[in-house]
């Protein structure tokens, strides 16, 4: 046994990752790696010293965007040098492409998207994974090293910093010329994030008929201090909303998610079934979603969401 | 003038996901289900059309399948493609991502030359999303994921491609593989004049043995088993809140989340 890497270019994914890869490695007994790769990390480091044992840098020009023909270089680089048993690297999209791809030019299997791990007795890694849409669970092996595994957030949970501080390891690679030419890029707002820390969630499904009724979803979610979710088709085919909560998109664990108009397909499913309480309001009876939730209400979302925003304010009036 | 000889569309038939019904140990039941092809990879195809009717060539479909892959894959001939491929290989059924992209690379070789190779961006059935970018890496060919519009300029590829932080527009050199998102068409639904003519297109079917595979040397480098498949328990209340008026159904709401303890302090 010779260690466990983990990477991710979202910096909190990769501190929950590396708290996982932590638990890992204590009990395996081998070094926990955490991987920067990028054209300007200086600094960077700081953010994992308290959460590895060595802290692997490749800074090179190259890495200004993220090319993942670029970046797998990188990892297979630090694989070399490290020979870990464990890969760990972020489900973001970019992450899984570049899971992927390194997995390939290591002839390594590969485990996307698990929402479990563990090491067995003869050092295969376990691990649990969504399955047919969502609907099932597989339970994983893999029986040769590297094992490398691909999460998403929030799946494991960021621990607090050890006392200890890891080595700075600097690597210099030479990098080959992208093949990609990137003409035109615009950042996405953020105004809707948030949603996979938020402790309260409300979400809109297709029961809203225009973008202008979201406003209903807002009051209420600003008496409740909650997020906004919504289902895919409200965010990618209307583009009413930014992001979109399931299997293909966010996936949220709040204490409380109240759907609208939501019919509860198993891809959206997937996506809140960390949630502690689930209510669903729906006029369609028969709506999948009603399987899912803890409490139910069969009406018309358009009565129903002003009664609710008219008896919490009342509510408030009287708490303050 | 741009110009196009050839599109290799990745094409998995899946179960229909609708169809499968779990069962009471909580394996899902797939026996009599149906199958269907991978949503992602009919708006591949899709895509791979509209580009042959623009720029002409012709799209062939490439599936690692078995003996029913045959009847699924009447419904891409249906939708445009000109001839399918089938590695049909009783010995090579339950590979995992990487022997799959094996097989698949090899195929692709034998395909060669093409100007694109397209697929969905993952199957809707294992969820991997893997395929596409290892055939990238085994054959060294430029690659482009999450795509939701394609357009060819000269001898590149433009891509506007979909990820978490930024939306991009892209060129690559050809050959290239790219995967494509929901977003990036609506499948065209086969006319009856074209159902019929996709019966007398060409299915061609590969063995290991017509690829040149070693399904020894596959079995061994798979390195990915399932061990097990099973639902997740759902426990959930399932409590139905029922009232004469929405004012009464949410004040029993409301009173319900607040012994739950999940309604606290209201802003």
């Amino acid at each position: 046994m010779t260690g466990i890497l983990v990477y991710s270019e979202d910096s909190d994914l990769q501190l929950q990752l590396l708290s996982k890869g932590r638990e890992l490695s204590n009990s395996l007994a081998v070094k926990l790696y955490a991987l920067v790769i990028g054209s300007n990390v200086e600094g960077y480091e700081a953010h994992f010293l308290n959460y590895s044992d060595v802290v692997i840098i490749i800074e090179n020009k190259s890495f200004e965007h993220y090319d993942v023909e670029l970046y797998k270089i990188g990892v297979v680089e630090a694989v070399k040098k490290v020979n870990p048993d464990v890969i760990l690297i972020g489900a973001t999209k970019f992450g899984k492409e570049l899971a992927a791809r390194t997995a390939a030019a290591l002839d390594a299997g590969c485990i996307t998207e698990c929402i479990s791990l563990n090491i067995d007795k003869e050092g295969n890694l376990l691990a649990e994974r969504l399955i047919y849409g969502g609907s099932s669970i597989a339970l994983e092996k893999s029986r040769r090293k590297p094992h490398i595994a691909v999460i998403s957030k929030n799946i494991f949970k960021k621990t607090e910093p050890s006392t200890s501080v890891a080595e700075v390891l600097r690597l210099y690679i030479d990098q080959p010329k992208s093949k990609v030419q990137i003409l035109k890029k615009r950042e996405k707002s953020k105004l809707d994030t948030g949603l996979e820390d938020a402790s309260i969630i409300v979400a809109a499904g297709r029961g809203f008929k225009k973008k202008e009724d979201l406003d209903l979803l807002r009051e209420l979610s600003s008496i409740l201090g909650s997020k906004i979710g919504c289902t895919r088709p409200i965010s990618a085919d209307n583009g009413w909303l930014d992001e979109w909560i399931g299997i293909s998109g966010k996936k949220v664990k709040p204490r409380l998610y109240i759907a609208f108009g939501i019919s509860g397909t198993i891809q959206h499913a997937a996506g809140i079934r960390g949630s502690q309480i689930i209510v669903s309001v729906n006029q369609d009876e028969s709506a999948g979603i009603f399987e899912i939730s803890d409490y139910g209400i069969v009406g018309d979302l358009y009565t129903i969401l002003p009664a609710l925003i008219k008896l919490l304010k009342k509510m408030k009036n009287l708490e303050s | 003038m741009c110009s196009l000889k050839k599109i290799v569309v990745l094409v998995k038939d899946i179960p229909d996901l609708t169809d499968i019904w779990i069962g009471q140990d909580r394996r899902p039941i797939l026996a009599s289900v149906k199958r269907k092809i991978n949503d992602l990879d009919k708006r591949a195809l899709e895509s791979a059309v509209q580009l042959k009717e623009k720029y002409g060539g012709e799209v062939v479909t490439l599936s690692l399948g078995d003996e029913k892959t045959r009847t699924t894959i009447l419904d891409a001939l249906s939708s445009g493609a000109d001839s399918a491929f089938i590695i049909n290989d009783r010995e090579l059924t339950g590979l995992d991502a990487l022997t799959t992209a094996k097989a698949l690379s090899v195929a692709l070789k034998k395909l060669e030359p093409f100007d694109l190779v397209l697929c969905g961006e993952m199957s809707l059935d294992t969820l991997s999303s893997q395929i596409g970018a290892r055939i990238a890496e085994i054959l060294n060919i430029s690659q482009v994921m999450y795509a939701k519009r394609i357009d060819l300029t000269g001898n590149k590829i433009k891509v506007e491609r979909d990820v978490e932080y930024y939306e991009e527009v892209v060129e690559v050199e050809l050959p290239a593989i790219v995967s494509v998102i929901r977003e990036i068409n609506e499948p065209r639904i086969p006319s009856l004049m074209n159902i019929m003519k996709a019966k007398r297109k060409p299915i061609i079917e590969w063995d290991s043995k017509t690829l040149g595979l070693s399904v020894d040397e596959l079995k061994k480098l798979s390195s990915i088993e399932i061990l097990d498949v099973k639902a997740p328990l759902v426990e959930r209340k399932r409590i139905m809140i029922k009232g004469e008026t929405p004012e009464e159904v949410v004040e029993k709401l409301v009173e319900a989340l607040r012994s739950e303890g999940v309604l606290r302090d209201l802003k």
